[in-house]
């Protein structure tokens, strides 16, 4: 189905951010500057809704809504147009990414009060819209490259948006060139799509004679062999694995996440918006679209799975030594990120972008949350510096509860069911892409221990920042030493005690909804194992939606067996004239063994009380002692950093000064072009002298001149010079 | 004695060394001048002398040209004489050898 309302959703921010930069910039009225920038991302929202539930809109048939704006490259057999689709994935990436972007536009009107470079600011960040749009919506892979680039440059601007501080300046420079790392994997990944598939469509769109390259893969009979070898073959679990290149880069996995902790230098709105609730989650997104190319490749997947399960844990340990609240939030999103790739490592598609859409939620909320509370702290990021805030911000606090509860998995707030299912989904995952049983349960070890200790550094968060003695009374003395703070804001050399106080409504409002959506956000998707319990039976709306569109991954027989073909249910869509919205899975209790639901509620059981733990453990810790020193090793990030340097920028930068400029510009490039000089120089001087300015001696030249040609002729004859036939 | 070609294009020849030598050995640029015209017109001499003995009028119309030519650039090479006179107040074309003054 066509429909060209699509291009107004990325349209509209693009407007707003047009109208912000070349007249808000002139006007400086922030009434009208916020009006624009919230207004655009509203139209987009509206319209993003509108087309995902009218009738027969994206996620209400199998039938994608294209929006065909014109053909942009057609080379030969490559093809790639500037079109745009939303079917059931992008539809509901689209949704929370405009609601929640909306939201959050809305606080950052209040954050940012009084901020000089407002226009700027809002500019950027309706910018930033338009091209996480389009890297949504975008219907083939070099369009959402686009969109997959501009995030990354809205990314860069926003994170360096102080620009008179140094440290956002390099933490905006390290998350571009790490992004870079990625984004060639992204880039080769797409290469070796086009060549071995010729095409680079998510789509078939026969109208414009374009086959879908996920359709030619997932066509393909047999799935990659499980072996290492496979990853250089050059087939699928290539494309697989340079593509996870690019997700990991944008997504800060391990070894490509060193970014996102320092990306907290830029205003706490964009930490929210950007490096927790959307752009970070592109690499998932990307990853589910090309479901079908995964579950043709074992290989990819596992290393996918066991990434994720490693940032995940390692990540967590880190956040639990962090004394920024920001940086708190950052290592939790890294890890909450890894939750997500072991999803998908596993096959678990749909559990994942139920992740992402949860955490998106609460991870919003608890960034905006932190805003609000360094606003009230006047600038104030450190937790050290906090304490007994809870009198003081009563509305910041709640909607944090909410948050807290949410992100360490109590149940009815929506982290619980999404991170129970991908547990769950670990825990019962099957042999496609494990080496043997034993590692569903490993990695479900590792889950669970990431989830207890997600509850503890939450909890202490926490505790450090609302409950306890209220240490921003007192006279601190510069402890620079362990402070590796990135202060907000240029304010803070003023360190004169404010009382803290409570946010304008502008920036509690938005709170208030994400804390009702971190706490029912979670019932679109009840597995039946956990609806039956009550005795209800909810639709699980996520599944029931997403379903259709990925891949499943094939189940594996007995060991020796090749597994089975994958099953794939979507590309081209079934025509579903007149059927009624969501019917696609029996959800009757007939399909569900009574074995698996039991196990299903056992690990949820498990997965409360690993969270119930969590927090009482963390309690029990940080209450009395809030500032208890944590290890040294986690407080200074494993020295990832610091072994960086030492690998990479420090051999790169002594290269690039010893061997590249010294050796190689000043020797041979510049080498090169002085010689060229000197030989032009010298023989000048040789022959200047032909030239004196003597008459006389130039018609002398001229006449030796005509002579020797005469000679010539009349020595060797006319037809010498073959000049005369 | 009938006069031959030979005779004539022996002249020319010699005019023409007289000028080319002229214009190498004299530092007056008004002599200069004067052998570059005698060069000019033992060219003339030889068209005349061909067209005559080739019955053909081409030569003729050459020897218009060159006259042509050889007063226009009488006319600017005196004008560029008087003005390096004016300047230099000298008429030594090796006093002339650099172009700032």
């Amino acid at each position: 189905m066509e429909n060209n309302l699509l291009s107004l959703i990325i349209f509209a921010p693009l407007a707003g951010a047009a109208i912000n930069w070349f007249i808000g910039r002139r006007l400086r009225n922030e009434k009208f500057i916020g009006l624009i920038a919230c207004g655009a991302v509203a139209v987009s929202t509206v319209v993003a809704f509108y087309l995902a539930f009218k009738a027969g809109g994206a996620l209400r048939s199998t039938e994608p809504v294209f929006d065909h704006l014109w053909t942009w490259i057609q080379v030969g057999k490559f093809r790639a147009d500037f079109a745009l689709a939303m079917d059931r994935l992008s539809g509901t990436y689209a949704l929370f990414v405009t609601f929640v972007g909306f939201l959050i536009h809305v606080f950052a009107v209040g954050y940012m009060h009084k901020d000089d470079g407002f226009y700027r600011f809002f500019a950027f960040l309706n910018l930033f819209m338009f091209a996480m749009l389009i890297l949504v919506l975008a219907d083939n892979f070099l369009l959402m490259f686009v969109g997959w680039e501009g995030v990354g440059l809205c990314s860069y601007l926003l994170i360096g948006y102080y620009t008179d501080k140094k440290e956002a300046g390099d933490a905006a420079k390290k998350a571009f060139i790490t992004n870079r790392v990625g984004d060639w994997g992204f880039v080769m990944g797409i290469m070796l799509t086009f060549f071995l598939t010729g095409s680079i469509s998510f789509f078939n769109k026969p109208a414009h004679g374009v086959t879908s390259a996920l359709q030619t893969i997932a066509g393909m009979s047999a799935v990659d062999p499980f072996t290492w070898q496979a990853i250089f073959a050059g087939g699928v679990t290539s494309i697989a694995i340079l593509l996870f290149i690019g997700a990991a880069g944008k997504s800060a996995q391990i070894p490509l996440y060193v970014w996102l902790p320092d990306a907290m230098a830029g205003p706490t709105p964009v930490s929210a918006l950007i490096h927790a609730a959307t752009m970070v989650t592109a690499g998932v997104f990307m990853i589910v679209r090309c479901s079908a190319i995964y579950t043709h490749a074992p290989t990819a997947m596992f290393v996918v799975a066991i990434i994720g399960a490693a940032t995940a844990l390692f990540a967590a340990t880190i956040g639990i030594a962090q004394n920024d609240i920001k940086r708190v939030l950052a290592y939790s999103t890294i890890s909450q990120l890894g939750y997500m790739f072991l999803a998908c490592g596993l096959g678990a598609f749909v559990a994942a972008i139920f992740h992402v859409i949860t955490h998106a939620f609460f991870k919003a909320l608890l960034f905006l949350g932190s805003g609000s509370v360094i606003q009230g702290m006047h600038h104030e990021q450190d937790m050290r510096r906090m304490g007994g805030l809870k009198k003081y911000m009563p509305l910041t606090f709640a909607t944090m509860l909410a948050g807290w509860l949410a992100i360490s998995g109590i149940p009815i707030f929506a982290g619980f069911f999404s991170k129970d299912e991908i547990l769950w989904r670990t825990w019962s995952a099957g042999l496609f892409s494990l080496p043997s049983p034993a590692w569903s349960k490993a990695l479900w070890f590792i889950g669970a221990l990431t989830a207890l200790l997600t509850a503890v550094y939450m909890t202490r968060m926490m505790v450090m920042t609302f409950w306890g003695t209220e240490r921003f009374r007192e006279k601190h003395l510069d402890h620079a030493d362990g402070v590796q703070g990135i202060h907000d804001d240029a304010h803070h050399d003023d360190h004169a005690i404010h009382e803290p106080q409570e946010s304008p409504w502008l920036m509690t409002v938005p709170l208030v909804v994400l804390a009702i959506l971190s706490t029912i956000g979670g019932f679109i998707g009840v597995s039946y194992a956990l609806g039956s319990l009550v005795g209800l039976h909810p639709t699980n709306y996520i599944e029931q939606t997403l379903d259709p569109v990925v891949a499943k991954v094939p189940v594996a027989k007995a060991e020796g067996e090749p597994a089975a073909e994958p099953v794939w249910l979507s590309h081209p869509p079934q025509p579903t004239d007149g059927a009624p919205a969501f019917v696609s899975l029996d959800e009757s209790p007939a399909t569900h063994s009574a074995e698996e639901v039991g196990a299903e509620r056992l690990l949820a059981l498990v997965s409360v009380g690993i969270a119930a733990f969590g927090i009482v453990l963390g309690w029990i810790i940080f209450q009395k002692r809030p500032l208890l020193a944590m290890p040294r090793i986690l407080e200074n990030k494993y020295y990832v950093d610091e072994i960086y340097d030492a690998a990479v920028i420090n051999p790169i930068n002594a290269g690039s000064r010893e061997g590249l400029w010294k050796i190689f510009d000043v020797g041979v490039i510049d080498g090169f072009l002085h010689a060229i000089g000197d030989v032009v120089k010298e023989g000048g001087r040789a022959i200047r002298h032909l030239q004196g300015g003597f008459v006389r001696a130039y018609a002398a030249i001229i006449l030796l001149g005509a002579l020797a040609v005469i000679g010539f002729f009349a020595y060797f004859g006319v037809h010498a010079m073959r000049l005369v036939p | 004695m009938e006069p031959q070609l030979s005779w004539y294009l022996a002249l020319s020849a010699i005019l023409f060394t007289i000028g080319a030598a002229g214009v190498i050995i004299k530092r007056n640029v008004i002599a200069m001048f004067m052998c570059i015209e005698l060069m000019l017109n033992a060219v003339n001499l030889t068209f005349i002398a061909f067209s005559s003995f080739f019955q053909d009028v081409t030569g003729q119309l050459f020897v218009f040209i060159v006259m042509t030519v050889a007063a226009a650039e009488a006319a600017v090479g005196l004008g560029i004489i008087i003005t390096i006179f004016r300047n230099r107040e000298s008429l030594d074309v090796d006093d002339a050898s650099i172009l700032k003054l």
